[in-house]
C-alpha cells in the first residue's frame, strides 16, 4: 500500500488546504465539475470537503459509465439474458441497475443466467468452458473500458470462439462535456478532468474547453491527494488568467494518450449516430457499437432486442444531477422513494454514482457533526 | 441538453414508463417539498424509520448478504410472522429462564463456499458461528446441534473432514454437539454440503445492554480476513495473498474480558457478514447513539487493505469469523483493551471509536486523510455465500 499512501497524507493535505484557501479571493465563488464518477466517490469516501473554503463548490459530473445507462437497454440485455441458451456476463455495479422490469439481479433470481464478472476476459473464459451456450458480455464504460472489451472482440475472432458476443454500450467523454458547455443552466469555473480515460484518449480532446470556452481543465487522479492538487492547479490558472489543459496525472496519462488502446477499439468499433443517455436524451457520436467486420460478436446483431425507450418518472432528476445543476439531495426523489436499496435512478446504484456517494458517504451536515468528530 | 444532440424528435416512438418506478414515486408525492440539506436529511431519517417492505418478487442474492435487504426481509416476512418480544430484539441470541436458570439459545446455518478454505472449513465455521453467538450474549456455551444437508454424490471423505474439524472445533470450545439430522437431496439441489448449527448456553454475566456517550468502542483484533479469504479461495480472481480465515471460538476471549471488567460491558456483537460497519450501524440505531470511527485505529492487515482497495469494497463490510465488536465504559477501555491483548485470540485488539449523543443513529468515520464520512448500513452483496 506504499503507493497509495503517498497519496493519502493528511499533513500534506493540511498544508495544501491553507494554499487553496490562500488562492481563493474573498467574496468570489467557484465552482468546478469532476466529470469522473471515480473522483466523485473518493471525494465523499475520504472526506475531502473538509479540507475545501466555503466558496469553492465540486460538482459531479456525468461520468458514471452505470448512471448513463438508459433503462431500456437494461431491458434489451435482460430480453437477451433469458434466453436458455445464453450466459450474459456484466460488472457487479450493473446487476442492481433498474430497468423497466426490475434489475439483472432480479432476472437472475427469475431464472436466467447471469454472471458477475471482474473483465470482458472473464467473460471470454465462459464462452471457452462452455462451448454449448452463446455468451453475451453487457458492456459498459468510456474510453476507460472500452479498450479491454476491443481487446477482448479481437481475442475471441482469434480463438475462433463464436459463441462470445458484447452487447455494446460505451460511450464517449466529450459529447457529454460539450453538451454541458452547451448546457444554458450550469456556470463552471473549470474541470477536473477524467483521469482513466485520459490515459486512453491523452489531454488532446480537451483543448476545446479551454480555447473555445475559455475554462481550465486539469486532469486528475484519484488519490485524495490528486484531487486537493488539481483544485490547487485550477486556482492557481484561475489567478493567473489562464485557460489550460493541465495534467496532474502524469504518472498514469500521457499527454498523447495510448495509441495501442485507441487503435484497438478503432478496429472493433465505430461511433454510433446517437445514443441515449439516462437523464441526458440524445447525444449525437456519443456511443461506440461493434463494427460490420465483426458482425459475429455483436449482440445486437444475434439476437433481436425490443428496443423500447423507457422514460424516467417525471420526478427523477438524474439528467439535472449528471448535469451537475441540482445536488443530489435537491432531487425530488432523493432519499425517499430513491435509495441505494431501491434506486429509481442510476445515480442511485453505482459507488460512483453522485446520489449514492452523497447518500452513503455524505448524508450530514457539517455544523451538525463538528462536535462529535471534534 | 439543447445543442447536443437529436432531443428526441421522431424518437419517442413507443416509449413507455416504468410502473414500479411511478408507483414508488407515486408513494412519496404526498410529501411536503423541502429545501435545506437539513431538512432532507431529515425526511431521509423519518423514511428509514418506516416499516420496511419487501418489493422484489423473488428472493434475490442480496436477502442473504446481512446487510440493508436481509434487515428487510427479517422484518417484513420473520418478525411478521412470528414476532414475539424475545425474537424482536434480533439478537444473537435469545436469552431466557427456564425454572430459574438462565439460558441463551441460537441457531445458524452456514452455506460457505468453497468448502475447505485457508484457515478453516464449514464445519468449524459452524461451530464457531454458534459458539460466538452465545458467547457475545454473555453465555458460556454448553449444547450444540448440527443438522447436515448433503448433496447425491458428495464425496464421504469431504464429510468426514468436515465432521473431523467440527470435532475438534467443539472441543477447542468446550462445547458438545448432542443432536443432530442428516438430509439428502438429489445431485443439483443444493452445492455438496449445508450445515444448520444450533446452540445453548448458560447466562453467567451478560452485558448491560445500556450503551452512553462517552463508552469506547473496540474491536477484537484485525478485521476481513475471514470474507476476503474467501473471496481469494475461489480462484476467480487472479490474486493471491498469504491470508486465512480468522474463524475461531471466542468464548475464552470473552470470558477474559467480562473477568477483568464484567461490569463495565455494555454490548458485544459478532461481526459477520456485513463485518464491523453492519454491527456499529445496529449499535447506533438500537441505543439512539451517534459512534465515532477513526480509519486510522481500525487494524486491518495489508493483505486485506490490499486486496479491498483493488476489489472496490471497504473492509469496514467484509465479514469476520473470529472477531467481535465490543462496547465498554470510557473509564474501562484500557482495562479492556489489556484483557483482550493479554489472550492470544485478542492479540491485534484496538479502541477503534467512541460513543456521541448526537447526531443519534449515525456511524461517522474520521477518515486517515483527515476528512469526515458516515458508514452506512451495506446494500447489496459484495461477497455472497460467505459463510
Amino acid at each position: 500500500m506504499r503507493h497509495v499512501d503517498e497519496y493519502r497524507d493528511a499533513g500534506k493535505a493540511r498544508a495544501l488546504a491553507a494554499s487553496i484557501a490562500s488562492l481563493c479571493e474573498p467574496g468570489r465563488e467557484y465552482t468546478f465539475m469532476e466529470v469522473c464518477g471515480g473522483h466523485t466517490h473518493t471525494i465523499y469516501k475520504h472526506g475531502i470537503e473538509d479540507y475545501l473554503p466555503d466558496n469553492v463548490t465540486l460538482v459531479h459530473g456525468p461520468g458514471c459509465p452505470v448512471c448513463v445507462i438508459p433503462m431500456g437497454r437494461v431491458d434489451d440485455a435482460i430480453h437477451i439474458a433469458r434466453r436458455p441458451d445464453v450466459i450474459l456476463a456484466t460488472f457487479g455495479d450493473m446487476m442492481r441497475v433498474p430497468g423497466g422490469h426490475g434489475s439483472f439481479f432480479d432476472a437472475k433470481a427469475a431464472g436466467a443466467d447471469v454472471r458477475m464478472v471482474y473483465s470482458p476476459l472473464d467473460a471470454l473464459r465462459i464462452a471457452e468452458r462452455n462451448p454449448g451456450r452463446r455468451v453475451v458480455f453487457m458492456a459498459i464504460g468510456f474510453e476507460t473500458t472500452a479498450p479491454s472489451t476491443a481487446m477482448t472482440v479481437l481475442r475471441a475472432r482469434a480463438a475462433g470462439l463464436d459463441n462470445f458476443s458484447v452487447f455494446a454500450n460505451h460511450v464517449t467523454i466529450i459529447p457529454a462535456i460539450k453538451a454541458i458547455l452547451d448546457s444554458p443552466d450550469l456556470r463552471l469555473d473549470g474541470f477536473l478532468g477524467p483521469g482513466h480515460v485520459s490515459a486512453v484518449i491523452g489531454c488532446r480532446p480537451y483543448e476545446f474547453i479551454a480555447r473555445d470556452h475559455r475554462k481550465p481543465i486539469v486532469v486528475a487522479g484519484f488519490e485524495p491527494l490528486d484531487i486537493l492538487r488539481s483544485v490547487h492547479m485550477l486556482l492557481v490558472q484561475l489567478r493567473e488568467g489562464r485557460c489550460e489543459v493541465e495534467n496532474q496525472y502524469g504518472r498514469v496519462v500521457p499527454w498523447d494518450g495510448n495509441a495501442k488502446a485507441l487503435q484497438a477499439i478503432n478496429e472493433t468499433m465505430e461511433l454510433r449516430p446517437y445514443f441515449e443517455w439516462r437523464g441526458l436524451g440524445f447525444i449525437s457520436h456519443s456511443a461506440l457499437r461493434v463494427r460490420d467486420g465483426y458482425a459475429a460478436h455483436d449482440a445486437e446483431r444475434i439476437f433481436d432486442v425490443p428496443g423500447v425507450r423507457v422514460a424516467d418518472p417525471k420526478a427523477c432528476q438524474c439528467g439535472e444531477v449528471l448535469k451537475g445543476v441540482l445536488k443530489p439531495w435537491e432531487c425530488k426523489v432523493f432519499g425517499t422513494a430513491c435509495t441505494p436499496e431501491t434506486p429509481i435512478g442510476t445515480c442511485m446504484v453505482s459507488s460512483e454514482g453522485a446520489c449514492a456517494a452523497y447518500y452513503n458517504f455524505g448524508r450530514f451536515t457539517r455544523d451538525r457533526v463538528r462536535e462529535a468528530t471534534r | 441538453m439543447t445543442g447536443a444532440g437529436l432531443n428526441g424528435n421522431g424518437m419517442d416512438e413507443g416509449v413507455r414508463t416504468a410502473g414500479w418506478a411511478e408507483a414508488a414515486v407515486a408513494e412519496h408525492a404526498h410529501a411536503a417539498p423541502v429545501s435545506r440539506e437539513e431538512q432532507v436529511l431529515e425526511r431521509i431519517d423519518r423514511a428509514r424509520r418506516r416499516k420496511p417492505r419487501v418489493r422484489e418478487e423473488a428472493i434475490t442474492l442480496a436477502h442473504g448478504s446481512g446487510g440493508k435487504a436481509t434487515r428487510t426481509l427479517i422484518e417484513a416476512v420473520f418478525l411478521e410472522e412470528f414476532g414475539n418480544p424475545l425474537l424482536d430484539r434480533l439478537d444473537d441470541s435469545a436469552r431466557f429462564a427456564v425454572d430459574g436458570a438462565r439460558l441463551a439459545f441460537t441457531t445458524d446455518s452456514s452455506v460457505v463456499a468453497p468448502l475447505f478454505f485457508p484457515g478453516g472449513d464449514i464445519g468449524d465455521l459452524a461451530v464457531n458461528g454458534t459458539v460466538n453467538d452465545l458467547a457475545v450474549s454473555g453465555a458460556t456455551p454448553l449444547y450444540l446441534s448440527a443438522g447436515f444437508i448433503l448433496e447425491e454424490g458428495f464425496p464421504v471423505a469431504d464429510l468426514r473432514r468436515i465432521t473431523a474439524s467440527m470435532r475438534r472445533a467443539a472441543e477447542a470450545a468446550g462445547v458438545s454437539i448432542v443432536t443432530g439430522d442428516t438430509k439428502v437431496v438429489e445431485r443439483g439441489k443444493a452445492d455438496g454440503c449445508y450445515i444448520s448449527t444450533s446452540g445453548v448456553g448458560a447466562v453467567r454475566r451478560a452485558p448491560s445492554g445500556s450503551v452512553r456517550p462517552g463508552d469506547a468502542v473496540l474491536v477484537t483484533g484485525p478485521i476481513g480476513e475471514h470474507g476476503i479469504t474467501i473471496m481469494l479461495a475461489r480462484g476467480d480472481l487472479d490474486l493471491e495473498a498469504d491470508l486465512a480465515s480468522d474463524t475461531a471460538a471466542l468464548n475464552g476471549l470473552i470470558a477474559a474480558l467480562m473477568d477483568a471488567c464484567g461490569g463495565e460491558v455494555r454490548r458485544m456483537r459478532d461481526a459477520t457478514r456485513g463485518g464491523v460497519a453492519t454491527v456499529l450501524n445496529e449499535v447506533a440505531g438500537e441505543h439512539g447513539v451517534a459512534i465515532v470511527v477513526d480509519e486510522d485505529a481500525v487494524p486491518v492487515h495489508p493483505a486485506v487493505r490490499g486486496a479491498s482497495e483493488l476489489l472496490g469494497i471497504d473492509p469496514m463490510y467484509v465479514a469476520c469469523e473470529g472477531r467481535a465488536v465490543v462496547v465498554v465504559s470510557g473509564g474501562a477501555a484500557g482495562t479492556a483493551l489489556a484483557a483482550l491483548r493479554a489472550h492470544p485470540l485478542g492479540a491485534g485488539a484496538a479502541v477503534i471509536g467512541h460513543v456521541k449523543d448526537d447526531p443519534p443513529g449515525l456511524v461517522l468515520l474520521r477518515t486517515a486523510f483527515g476528512g469526515t464520512r458516515i458508514v452506512d448500513l451495506m446494500v447489496g452483496d459484495p461477497l455472497p455465500r460467505i459463510c
